[in-house]
């Protein structure tokens, strides 16, 4: 299959420029980011569709001059998709902004909590860094009739 | 036997409402299954007998040769009759051993009832695959059980190490499952077992399955997660951790024995482990002080035992394997429930704190005496007749196998006199007294709590005497080996042999132990107790952990910006260096399909470049738009006018949400990377974009099988009934896809409504505003229109500064052509572009235009009904149709076409994957429906109470000061 030139380079400024914004701390310039390669990644379907041609509609034209349909209709499903992970994350980065006034992702604490612990080789969230406990009692009605008994 | 895996599964499932309804009394009920299970296997008897096995076989997953295939042979037989009359014995002795209010009694009795149901599925399955679903089944159901008091954390731990230790054994099984049925090609164990593999990768199979079988018995190195399984409640240890589940090991060693006994790895493994764990488990036993370990350590030992009888592979040796296996579930599991009823009617274990129990309880004292017995091998009892048997087959002349014989039987011997001591510590610590204390205090308790061990132990009495006459039974099994020169027989007298004079001295020496106890104990406690099993055990999961904290602290630093950057970096360096080294390179290139093609091309790459530069959040909206219409115009050029239409409007509809959302933002964005950053970030943007550029070049040019639009092209219109081959693939041809992207869709709505709304009382208050326009357009509809605004349902409610007449007159003008042109487009989207969701979008592209206009109030009169509705209705009918589909013999979401002629209408051809669609259309509306009431609605009810003052809702936390974003507050 002979790949079309112009989309090819179309799709990867549209990565570049996804990736860039993609890296951003806000959360509504990686989401643009993310939007950017959304579009780089549905031309990329056209790309492996094969060359253009007419619409796929049984009967409007020959089938050899269709443009290939598989590929569309996963496209199709990807652009309604990509509507409401806009609206998710524009919600989160109001959720942001409600919280603390602006929509910058913050480093997580747990992570940061999480590598200071493997730096400094802090092993205490393991069950296994603690010798074993010994079973407290040998009953299982321990102090269940002790009331009455005494 | 499906009926009967049937009722226990019933059982399982109404067994918590039975415990709500009866409280412990329903066990007396539960019971009844595992009975059942017992009661047919006997009445099966003759058939097994004379070789007409029962046996049934549905197939389940034919492509992998898988079938529900059970078969009740000797062996099967003989567990059945264990498993499920230990297991209703237990599980009557329940009902009298809690307490009706025992925290998580419900979930406990279902447990059992399943694992006895689970059990009777692993003994008489003749598929390895489903064999090994119920062996999981039965680690599962032990790890709830030894679980069910989750608050203490040793009953947690214990938990689960059983777990981890029993399920990584049953992965090698699994590994070894596969091999042989690959090798054989068939999973049938009956079939695999005639005609047995031989050869490496059998071998290999073998001693996989080996570990599975030696971890879930509880052999060294695995052993100490039985002693550590004692944290479950007392019926449990007797049951799971006596008869039957740990019996699943010694099982599935006696079937494989008959036809690889001789595979080099079989009786190294299984001998020497079998008789180290029989030797260690018997040692460790004469040191317990909680009665219920010493039993357990012995169990550990007599599983040992068990292994290496069945293990050995010879006529004798497997006879003395059943009964052993037969004598040791019933003074097993009676030992431990008398254990349990100690410990309920005394309040403790502890052999250091009871005296005097032999007065107060004579009942369980003969009870133990005559198990204990048993199990020390002492005449008349069953276990006396497994230990003569036992000694007797590894003696010249029954045909013990060459090399091994002699010191399986010392070793045999020797752990028969640990095992002769700590039966007689058991008696003398459960029932001796001690002068030092007082006799303890016995509570009074239920019938069955004696009741049951007392039936036990009778049984074990008459076993003695009656094994002569029940070896016929079981001939099946064993004859399978051929008979030694000197035929060994069960019974309790054949005279003054070797192994008599063996038990003799057993008894001597282990009645030696016994007198010498506390020196051997005070021994014991010298010795070091490093290296143990239990210690790697935890040094392995210790080191897991230490692993992953290092990955995580490593890889997981926080910063999603740099989480993201390592999954492109791994994106360019492991495609990119594949590239560098070296690809076929296209040799031709297409420059592009048509002319329009490059200048849409650039627009687009300029307005992505000009978004990167962007500084005001909406400028950056506006371009990325800009390369949305273009996306969609490069669609229309390609030949795919479904996705124009669909990619217009849902820009259209994203530059809504955009504006809506971006109006509380500040003007400009609030993030200022350094110059560095912003360098490292545009460096990897331009690797990615190269290394996709170069990936789509390549990746093109080697492909050489062409589309598949001619065979969807006659798919669609002869089973999918319409022209529009995409919109039947997304309706028909592929609409499992669908189903799962609307699914899709409605989460991502339900994220954003919980994010706005965040609590149930907004949603509340959304209903009954929703309920109020439903009433207040009954009444415009009643009275003849709305008299304050000619154009709008509520535009009269909007302050006369905000209204627009022009915008009020354009949607009155609009709004109803545009759900027309939706139903249009829902229709004859089978046959021209269109479809469910792009009639979807044109629905709420008119929704939006009317909140637009109107605002709150309008988009609850255009649309009164909650999102989540349509959202649930549309998901309910594609998935539903689907299913309707398979009650009229159809597959699921297979699509049925129909041709109707009507009057006046003409011939209307229906097809009814249009319902599928008509789901899709709902799930759309209700996307963007949900969209406009929490990004616009929501939103101005929020900007509303902040300027009414600070309410309760609205921000939870305002920070002081922040700096950069201050400044630009509430621009837009």
């Amino acid at each position: 299959m002979v790949p079309n030139l112009t989309l090819c380079l179309l799709v990867g400024v549209l990565f570049a420029a996804g990736v860039y914004l993609l890296l951003a701390r806000s959360i509504v310039r990686a989401l643009i980011g993310l939007l950017l390669l959304g579009n780089g990644a549905n031309i990329l379907f056209l790309v492996a569709s094969g060359p253009a041609g007419r619409a796929p509609i049984v009967g409007a034209s020959p089938v050899s001059d269709m443009s290939d349909p598989l590929p569309q209709a996963m496209v199709l499903t990807a652009i309604v998709i990509t509507l409401g992970t806009t609206a998710f994350l524009l919600a989160l980065a109001h959720r942001s902004w409600q919280l603390s006034d602006h929509d910058v992702q913050e480093d997580d604490p747990e992570d940061t909590r999480i590598t200071q612990k493997a730096e400094s080789n802090d092993l205490t969230d393991s069950d296994y860094e603690r010798e074993p406990d010994e079973p407290p009692d040998f009953s299982e009605f321990a102090g269940v009739g002790e009331g009455e008994r005494r | 036997m499906l009926a009967l895996l049937g009722v226990h599964l019933l059982a399982a499932v109404v067994a918590p409402l039975l415990v709500r309804l009866w409280g412990r009394k329903a066990f007396l009920l539960l019971a009844a299954p595992p009975a059942a299970a017992a009661a047919w296997a006997l009445s099966q008897t003759g058939a097994v007998l004379g070789g007409h096995l029962p046996s049934t076989s549905v197939p389940w997953v034919p492509s992998i040769g898988m079938g529900l295939s059970f078969r009740l042979d000797t062996l099967a037989w003989l567990l059945t009759l264990v498993v499920g009359g230990v297991g209703a014995l237990v599980l009557l002795y329940c009902a009298d051993y809690f307490a009706d209010d025992e925290p998580g009694l419900a979930q406990f009795a279902s447990c059992l009832t399943g694992f006895a149901g689970a059990m009777l599925g692993l003994v008489t399955s003749d598929d390895l695959l489903v064999l090994y679903l119920f062996w999981e089944l039965t680690t599962i159901l032990s790890y709830l059980l030894i679980g069910h008091r989750p608050a203490s954390r040793s009953s947690r731990s214990a938990a689960t190490q059983a777990l981890v230790v029993t399920t990584a054994g049953g992965l090698a099984m699994l590994t070894g499952i596969v091999l042989l049925g690959e090798e054989t090609g068939t999973y049938r164990l009956s079939a695999l077992l005639a005609h047995p593999p031989t050869g490496t990768l059998a071998t290999t199979a073998v001693a996989l399955l080996l570990v599975g079988a030696v971890s879930k018995s509880a052999l060294v190195p695995f052993h100490f997660w039985l002693p550590g399984a004692m944290a479950a409640p007392t019926p449990v240890s007797a049951y799971l951790h006596a008869a039957a589940m740990v019996k699943a090991g010694i099982y599935l060693v006696a079937r494989l024995a008959p036809a690889f006994a001789d595979v080099p790895v079989w009786r190294p493994l299984l001998l020497v482990l079998g008789a180290g764990t029989m030797l260690l488990g018997g040692w460790r036993a004469l040191r317990q002080h909680d009665l219920k370990l010493l039993l357990a350590y012995g169990t550990v030992s007599q599983l040992g035992y068990l292994t290496v009888l069945v293990g050995t592979g010879t006529r004798a040796a497997a006879l003395a394997g059943v009964t052993v296996l037969v004598g040791h579930a019933l003074f097993k599991s009676c030992l431990f429930l008398v254990v349990g009823a100690i410990d309920h009617r005394c309040g403790t274990r502890d052999l250091r704190e009871l005296s005097g129990l032999r007065r107060r309880m004579p009942a369980l004292a003969v009870t133990s005496l005559v198990a204990a017995a048993s199990m020390a091998g002492i005449p008349p009892m069953l276990g006396f007749v497994g230990k003569e048997a036992a000694y007797t087959s590894l003696l010249p002349g029954a045909g013990g196998p060459a090399g091994w014989s002699g010191w399986t039987l010392a070793a045999l011997v020797a752990g028969s006199v640990l095992t002769f001591a700590y039966a007689a510590r058991f008696l003398w610590g459960a029932f001796g007294d001690r002068p030092a204390r007082e006799p303890s205090r016995v509570e009074p308790t239920g019938p069955l709590l004696v009741g049951v061990p007392v039936l036990l132990s009778v049984l074990t009495v008459a076993g003695g005497p009656a094994a002569g006459r029940g070896e016929q039974f079981v001939r099946h099994y064993v004859q399978q080996w051929p008979a030694p020169e000197q035929s060994v027989h069960l019974g309790l007298w054949h005279g003054l042999t070797p192994a008599l004079l063996l038990s003799a001295l057993t008894v001597a020496l282990g009645a030696g132990l016994f007198l010498l106890r506390s020196q051997v104990e005070r021994g014991q406690a010298l010795l070091p107790q490093r290296p143990s099993a239990e210690g790697g055990y935890r040094l392995l999961m210790r080191s897991l952990d230490r692993v992953s904290l290092e990955v995580t602290g490593a890889l997981q630093r926080g910063s999603l910006p740099l989480s993201l950057g390592l999954v492109l970096v791994t994106t360019v360096a492991v495609p990119g260096v594949v590239l560098l080294r070296g690809v076929a390179w296209p040799s031709q290139v297409r420059w592009a399909d048509n002319l329009t093609q490059p200048a849409v091309a650039v627009l687009i790459a300029a307005a992505a470049f000009f978004t990167t530069r962007a500084r005001r959040r909406l400028r950056a909206v506006f371009l990325v738009g800009v390369t949305g219409y273009g996306t969609a115009l490069l669609f229309l050029l390609h030949g795919a006018p479904d996705l124009a239409l669909t990619q217009v409007l849902v820009e259209t509809l994203s530059l809504v949400v955009f504006v809506l959302v971006v109006r509380r933002l500040s003007g400009k964005f609030n993030d200022n990377p350094s110059r560095m950053t912003r360098r490292a970030r545009a460096l990897l943007g331009i690797a990615v974009g190269a290394v996709v550029t170069a990936l789509a070049l390549t990746a093109t040019s080697v492909r050489s099988a062409g589309p598949m639009t001619a065979r969807f092209a006659e798919g669609a219109v002869e089973f999918g009934g319409g022209n529009n081959i995409v919109n039947v693939t997304l309706v028909d041809i592929r609409a499992w896809d669908t189903m799962g992207e609307i699914s899709v869709v409605l989460v991502a709505a339900t994220g954003v409504a919980s994010l706005i709304f965040l609590r149930e009382d907004n949603l509340t208050l959304s209903r009954r505003l929703l309920e109020k326009a439903r009433s207040l357009r009954r009444t415009h509809a009643s009275v003849g229109g709305n008299a304050g605004s000619p154009w709008l349902a509520e535009g009269s409610a909007m302050s006369p500064e905000r209204r627009s007449v022009i915008f009020e007159v354009v949607t009155r003008l609009v709004f109803h052509t545009m759900v027309l042109w939706s139903l249009y487009l829902l229709f004859s989207g089978h046959n021209h572009p269109g479809g469910g969701f792009a009639a979807g979008l044109v629905v709420g592209l008119g929704l939006a235009v009317r909140y637009l206009a109107g605002e709150r109030d309008e988009l609850r009169a255009a649309a009164p009904v909650m999102p989540g509705l349509l959202l649930g209705a549309g998901l309910f009918l594609s998935a539903g149709v689907g299913l309707v589909s398979l009650a009229f013999g159809g597959d699921v979401l297979q699509s049925w076409i129909f041709d109707v002629h009507l009057p006046l209408i003409g011939s209307v051809h229906l097809v009814t994957s249009v319902f599928f669609d008509i789901g899709v259309y709902l799930v759309v509306i209700g996307l963007v429906l949900d969209i406009l009431r929490s990004l616009g609605s929501g939103i101005d009810g929020l900007i509303e109470q902040e300027q009414d003052g600070p309410g309760p809702a609205g921000r939870a936390v305002r920070r002081p000061v922040h700096g950069r974003s201050r400044g630009a507050e509430g621009a837009p």
